[in-house]
């Protein structure tokens, strides 16, 4: 990470604390001054039209952006799952998993993730003859595994068919419950955001726009009446007017 | 549609008339085999009626009698022991040297300015116009030979395995960040691998070059190996020694592919089985 951005350990009790950041490319200012903290073991969900600045902030959390200004302050370990799953095409699904871990119980504690997403008997398949599912799930294995305490989700579920993309968050929701990381979960999906989340926040020119904290229990009904104005409610905050007005 | 499918297509829709498109391709494969036999034979008729004379070229079957006799009184083994070993010296210093640069090059910024600007201007060299300044330096023995072999060796390898370290998924390497892999865990696995598809495609061609190489580097003062054997037939105007000694070139250059193309099979079965789906 750069040296202009001071990163400090946390507090105990927050996961992430983002003060005054800002990334400019060129003339164009995409996150503007943004604050933001995310409590140990919060769900938020990270909403925005495209080019809002969703995923630079994803990238400076996760410390792959050495461009940002301002503080920027996570704990020890942040695991990341991408939009495309990115998994290593040469190794098989268990030494996906297990890159980077320390020997010794790599192994073991790779095929111990991969079964908690369901995916034991395709542990020496190779990532290229995985399905998109498949292939999503393995990494969210490789992230779990490293058991940590912000995990970033980029997308990870809009490129999958609307079927398993209703497994999936359910399986999120039972890795979140079991694991109780911090989530910072980037999506373009309304639903998706209301029935997994929290806190749903709206990003919009760069900073936060709109907040609203959810606390219904899960699993959700999307269908449920607080559900159906606060999507309403969303919807208005990303620009889009509701249905059935012009 | 893959290309077999489509000769096959075009072939049927040469013939007149529409004609059900044939799925036993692989069956009807002798149907190549008609043409080299039909030239040989002509070859073999025109050597009886005096037409060709060996002189110019011996007739196919004093070429096979040959072959057999030189394997048998062991000119033939002992020549290709000679020339293998040459190949095989100057494929690894050149294999080595190749890799190495590219190596240096890929890796760093620094590297790259520092390798790359010389290796491409040594690339822009006629090797074999070096033969001269190589006998001069290093007389008329076998070193020359495998330098020339390692030389010709060395630029495919080097700008192919470059390119594949370069060429490697810049995603891949931020999943290497967030994974926190250090840069010696890096190259491990996630450069290396990846460049590895196309350090194979450098290999094939430097193999290739390296029996030209070969076969250039034997024609100057060689007392020994193939090359040795096809200058020697001339003297006697030998065409049947000769033509054997281009069939045994042939037969290594396409042994060592086969080897070559082994290996990428082993090398890349995570292509392999997503290809073959």
């Amino acid at each position: 990470m750069a040296a202009r951005v001071p990163v400090q350990v946390s507090p105990p009790e927050v996961a992430a604390s983002v003060r005054a950041l800002t990334r400019r490319f060129g003339d164009r200012t995409v996150l503007d001054d943004l604050d933001l903290e995310i409590a140990r073991g919060e769900f938020v969900a990270l909403l925005g039209r495209s080019g809002s600045g969703k995923s630079t902030l994803l990238r400076a959390l996760a410390g792959l952006d050495d461009e940002v200004e301002g503080g920027l302050a996570v704990g020890e370990s942040v695991a990341v799952a991408f939009q495309e799953p990115r998994l290593v095409p040469w190794k098989r699904v268990r030494a996906n998993v297990a890159l980077g871990l320390a020997r010794g119980d790599a192994r073991a504690r790779a095929e111990a993730a991969l079964a908690e997403v369901g995916l034991t008997e395709r542990a020496d398949a190779w990532p290229l003859t995985l399905s998109g599912g498949e292939a999503q799930r393995a990494s969210l294995a490789r992230a779990l595994v490293r058991e940590p305490g912000l995990l970033l989700l980029d997308e990870p579920f809009s490129a999958l068919d609307a079927l398993t993309r209703i497994t999936m968050h359910r399986l999120v929701l039972e890795l979140w419950s079991a694991h109780r990381p911090a989530v910072l979960l980037v999506t373009h999906d309304v639903d998706e955001a209301l029935l997994l989340a929290d806190r749903v926040l709206v990003l919009d020119e760069g900073r936060i726009a709109h907040e609203t904290a959810i606390s219904l229990p899960r699993p959700r009904h999307r269908d449920h009446p607080d559900l159906v104005s606060l999507r309403t409610t969303l919807l208005a905050a990303l620009g889009v007017s509701p249905e059935g007005t012009a | 549609m893959s290309v077999l499918e489509l000769e096959t297509e075009v072939r049927a829709g040469a013939r007149p008339g529409p004609r059900p498109q044939s799925r036993r391709l692989p069956g009807r494969s002798w149907h190549r085999w008609i043409s080299p036999l039909v030239l040989v034979v002509a070859w073999q008729i025109a050597s009886a009626t005096g037409l060709l004379p060996t002189r110019l070229l011996a007739a196919p079957s004093t070429i096979a009698a040959t072959a057999l006799d030189l394997v048998r009184d062991g000119t033939l083994p002992t020549a290709i022991a000679v020339s293998l070993q040459r190949v095989l010296a100057g494929f690894a210093a050149g294999a080595v040297a190749g890799v190495g640069t590219a190596l240096v090059a890929g890796l760093s910024r620094a590297g790259e300015n520092a390798v790359d600007p010389i290796m491409q201007m040594l690339r822009a060299l006629p090797f074999f116009g070096l033969i001269p300044l190589f006998i001069l330096w290093f007389g008329i023995g076998e070193t020359p030979k495998v330098l020339l072999v390692a030389l010709a060796v060395s630029f495919p390898l080097y700008l192919n395995t470059f390119a594949g370290i370069r060429g490697v998924d810049g995603k891949l390497a931020e999943v290497a960040r967030t994974l926190k892999l250090g840069r010696a865990q890096l190259v491990r696995h996630i450069v290396l691998p990846g460049a590895l598809p196309q350090t194979l495609v450098g290999l094939r061609q430097s193999l290739g070059v390296a029996w030209l190489a070969l076969i250039v580097a034997e024609q100057i003062n060689a007392d020994a190996g193939l090359g040795y054997m096809i200058n020697d037939a001339r003297e006697f105007l030998r065409t049947d020694v000769i033509v054997v000694g281009l069939l045994v070139y042939s037969a290594l250059g396409l042994l060592t592919d086969a080897l070559v193309r082994l290996l990428e099979r082993r090398a890349l079965t995570w292509r392999r089985e997503f290809l073959s789906r």
